[in-house]
C-alpha cells in the first residue's frame, strides 16, 4: 500500500497542472460556500444583536418592519412623528420604567444624526445586553455637544474636540447645512457592530435648537437666530420620531403594547424588537438562501469540472494503468490508486479553500466592517461549516471516483493491451 | 518443483506454460477467436509466435498471461490453472511468474528508470526476494540495466526522457527482474529501427537464457524469426483463425 501511495503521488505530480486546476476549482467552491455561510451567520448575528434590552419601540402608526428599520437601522424615514405629549404620557404609565425618545432626520456627511436624551447611553443595549461604552470623552452635556459612533470617528478621523456641522435631511450632498450652529464632538463610542457605530448622537434640545428658524423643512427666509440666543427659546421638543421603552416588568409587555395602540391622543403603535427583527429577517432570509443556493450550484459546477477534467485525462492514463496491471497491480490496486488520487485532490482543494476563507475573512473583515458595517470574526468553524466541509469532501471524492470507476472498467476490458 | 540445480544452463524440460483444448470468444461475438488444441512452452525456451494481424495474437497473450480466462479448456502456468484462481490471485500469480513487454509505452513516465525496473518487486514479494538473492533488488536492477547496455547516467532519469529504443530495453530489464519463469513480449521491436531491433533482440535473448526464463515473443516480422529456436505460426494452431490466414502466412 505504501508503494501504491508513492506511485499515486508521483503520478498525480506528473499531471500536476491539470490537477492543480481541479484543486483550485474545489478550493474556490469551498471558499465560496464557507464565505457565504460565514457571512450569512454573522449577518444574522449582527442583525439580531442590533437592539436588546428594549421591551418596546413606539412610533407613529406604520408597519412594524418600517418602524424597526428607521428607529434601529436608520433606514428610511418616518411618515409621522409622535408628539412630546404622548411621550410624556407614556413615561407616566405605571408599567413603564424608562423612555428614551429618538429624533431622526438630520445627517452628518452621510451618517444619521440621532437626537436623544442622555439616558440613551445608559439604557440602550445591544448584542447580549451589552451597554454602550465610550472609548473617548464623555456623553453630551452642553447644548451643542455631539457623541459619534466608532465608524463615524474612524472614517472621518474625528476625535474629541472636533467641530462639526449637521445637514438637514439625509444624504451626502445636502445644501441645507446647519452651518450657523456647529457642534463639538465630546465623546466617541466604542465599536458595537450595530448601526450605533454609524450614528452621530446629539441632545433633543440641540435638535430643537438647530431647527428653531426652520419651517416645513426649509429655513424661514430672513430669520436668523444666532447660536448664543437659542437658550432664550423653549427647547423642549414638540415631537420625536420614536421612543425606546423599558418596562418595570417584562410580563406586562402585551398590556402596555395594547395600551399604546389604543392611546387616544394620536395613533401610535408599539413593537417588540425581537419579534420585529425576526419578521424582518424572514424577508431578508430569502436573499440569504438564494446566496447559499448559488454557492451550492458553484460547488456543483466545480465538481462537474473535476469529473470532466479527470475524464478527459483518462485516455492518457489507460496506458499507465495497463503498465501497472502488467507489473502486478491488481484491479483493486487500480481502484485504490484512483480513489487515493481523488481523495488527495479533494482534501487539498478543501484545505486550500479553508485557507482562502481564513485569509479572506482576516483581510476583508476591516473593509466589510467599514463598508457594510458587517462584523466578521475569525472563529473555529461552526457545526454548519464542518458539515459543509465534510459534504464537500465526500462529494468531491465521489465525483472523482466516477472517472475512477470508468478507468477501472476500461482497465478491466483492456487487460494488458489498451486499444488506443 | 524442479530438482535440477539452478544456475547451470542445462535447460530442463519442465513445462512452464501450457494450453489445452483452449477456446475463447469475445463477448458478443458468435465465432470463437481462439481455438487451440495444445500449446506447451518449456522452461528457458525462446518461442517466436507469429502470424498476420487479426489472427488472435494479442488475445492469446492475454489468455496466457491470465488477463483473460478461457471459455473452455485451460491455460496452466507452472501447473496452476488460471481459471481456478480468483481475479486477485491471478494478479498475484501473474506478477510472481510473468514478465510482460509491450509494443511501446512500457514505462511509467513519472518514475525514474531504476524505479520502473523495480516495479514488479513492489507488487510481488517473490520477485523482490528472487531479485535480492545476489544482494539487493536494486543491485539486480542495476545489473540488468547494465546487461541491457543502458548507461549509469540514465538510471536516475525520468523514463520519459529516454528514446524509444532505450525505453524498450528498460522494459526488458523490468520483465526480467526477479527471474520470472515466463517473459511475454508483444511485438516489442515494432517501434525500433533495424539496428536497434537487432541489438534489442541480442540483449533480450541473452538475458532470458541467463535467467532461464521462457520467452514468448510475438511478432509479425519474419526478418527476426531466425533468432528463435522454435517458431509457432498462430493461424496453424488456432483453428478459429480464418482459413485464408493459414494459407497466406
Amino acid at each position: 500500500m505504501k508503494a501504491l501511495f508513492s506511485i499515486a503521488w508521483r503520478s498525480a505530480w506528473n499531471r500536476r497542472f491539470t490537477l492543480a486546476l481541479t484543486v483550485f476549482s474545489i478550493a474556490l467552491s469551498t471558499f465560496l460556500l464557507l464565505g457565504v455561510e460565514r457571512i450569512r451567520t454573522e449577518l444574522r448575528e449582527n442583525f439580531a444583536s442590533s437592539v436588546s434590552g428594549t421591551d418596546l419601540i413606539v412610533g407613529a402608526r406604520t408597519g412594524a418592519t418600517q418602524l424597526l428599520l428607521y428607529s434601529v437601522f436608520r433606514i428610511g424615514a418616518a411618515t409621522n412623528n409622535i408628539s412630546w405629549k404622548s411621550v410624556q404620557a407614556l413615561a407616566a404609565h405605571p408599567g413603564v420604567d424608562w423612555v428614551v425618545p429618538l429624533s431622526l432626520g438630520d445627517s452628518h456627511r452621510g451618517f444619521a444624526v440621532l437626537a436623544t436624551s442622555p439616558e440613551y447611553f445608559t439604557r440602550f443595549r445591544y448584542g447580549n445586553r451589552q451597554p454602550l461604552a465610550l472609548r473617548e470623552g464623555k456623553p453630551f452635556s452642553a447644548l451643542f455637544d455631539a457623541v459619534v459612533g466608532a465608524e463615524v470617528a474612524d472614517k472621518l478621523g474625528y476625535h474629541v474636540g472636533q467641530r462639526i456641522t449637521l445637514a438637514h435631511g439625509s444624504g451626502e450632498l445636502n445644501a441645507s447645512e446647519h452651518a450657523d450652529k456647529p457642534f463639538t464632538v465630546v465623546g466617541v463610542l466604542a465599536r458595537t457592530g450595530t448601526p450605533v457605530d454609524r450614528t452621530v448622537h446629539i441632545g433633543l434640545e440641540a435638535m430643537e435648537a438647530i431647527h428653531l428658524e426652520w419651517v416645513g423643512g426649509a429655513p424661514m427666509p430672513g430669520v436668523k437666530i444666532p447660536a448664543e440666543q437659542v437658550r432664550k427659546f423653549d427647547l423642549t421638543p414638540k415631537n420625536v420620531t420614536a421612543a425606546l421603552v423599558g418596562l418595570k416588568n417584562r410580563s406586562a409587555v402585551f398590556g402596555v403594547q395594547r395600551w399604546i395602540s389604543t392611546y387616544t391622543g394620536e395613533p401610535l403603535m408599539a413593537i417588540l424588537p425581537g419579534v420585529a427583527l425576526d419578521e424582518l429577517w424572514s424577508v431578508i432570509g430569502i436573499g440569504e438562501n438564494a446566496l447559499l443556493l448559488m454557492s451550492a450550484l458553484v460547488a456543483l459546477v466545480s465538481l462537474a469540472g473535476l469529473v470532466s477534467v479527470v475524464m478527459a485525462g483518462l485516455n492518457e492514463r489507460r496506458r499507465e494503468l495497463a503498465v501497472l496491471r502488467a507489473v502486478g497491480a491488481g484491479l483493486r490496486h487500480v481502484l485504490a490508486l484512483l480513489a487515493l488520487e481523488g481523495a488527495m485532490v479533494t482534501v487539498l482543494g478543501v484545505a486550500f479553500g479553508v485557507l482562502m476563507a481564513v485569509l479572506g475573512i482576516a483581510l476583508l473583515a476591516p473593509w466589510l466592517q467599514a463598508q457594510f458595517g458587517l462584523t466578521l470574526t475569525l472563529s473555529p468553524p461552526t457545526l454548519n461549516e464542518w458539515l459543509l466541509m465534510a459534504s464537500l469532501l465526500v462529494a468531491g471524492w465521489l465525483a472523482s471516483l466516477l472517472p475512477g470507476i470508468r478507468a477501472y472498467r476500461l482497465s478491466l476490458a483492456d487487460g494488458l493491451s489498451p486499444r488506443i | 518443483m524442479s530438482t535440477v540445480p539452478q544456475g547451470e544452463a542445462a535447460p530442463t524440460l519442465r513445462v512452464v506454460l501450457a494450453a489445452e483444448g483452449l477456446r475463447f470468444s469475445w463477448p458478443g461475438m458468435a465465432r470463437p477467436c481462439i481455438d487451440i488444441e495444445a500449446l506447451r512452452i518449456t522452461a528457458g525456451e525462446a518461442v517466436f509466435l507469429h502470424g498476420p494481424s487479426g489472427c488472435g495474437k494479442s488475445t492469446l497473450l492475454s489468455l496466457l498471461a491470465g488477463v483473460l480466462v478461457a471459455d473452455e479448456g485451460r491455460v496452466m502456468l507452472l501447473g496452476h490453472d488460471w481459471s481456478q484462481l480468483s481475479g486477485a490471485a491471478r494478479d498475484r500469480c501473474r506478477v510472481a511468474h510473468v514478465g510482460y513487454i509491450f509494443q511501446q509505452f512500457n514505462l511509467l513516465p513519472y518514475l525514474s528508470v531504476l524505479d520502473n525496473v523495480l516495479l514488479p518487486c513492489r507488487f510481488s514479494q517473490r520477485r523482490e526476494s528472487q531479485a535480492a538473492r545476489g544482494g539487493s533488488a536494486r543491485e539486480e536492477a542495476e545489473h540488468l540495466l547494465e546487461q541491457m547496455g543502458l548507461d549509469h547516467n540514465l538510471w536516475k532519469r525520468q523514463a520519459m526522457q529516454l528514446s524509444v529504443g532505450q525505453q524498450q530495453r528498460v522494459a526488458a530489464a523490468r520483465a526480467l527482474i526477479g527471474q520470472p519463469e515466463v517473459v511475454i513480449a508483444d511485438e516489442p521491436t515494432s517501434a525500433l529501427d533495424e539496428d536497434r531491433r537487432e541489438a534489442f533482440l541480442d540483449v533480450l535473448l541473452t538475458a532470458c537464457a541467463v535467467n532461464n526464463s521462457a520467452l514468448v515473443f510475438v511478432s509479425h516480422d519474419q526478418r527476426i524469426a531466425q533468432r528463435f529456436a522454435r517458431h509457432v505460426l498462430l493461424p496453424e494452431i488456432n483453428r478459429a483463425a480464418p482459413a485464408a490466414m493459414a494459407a497466406d502466412a
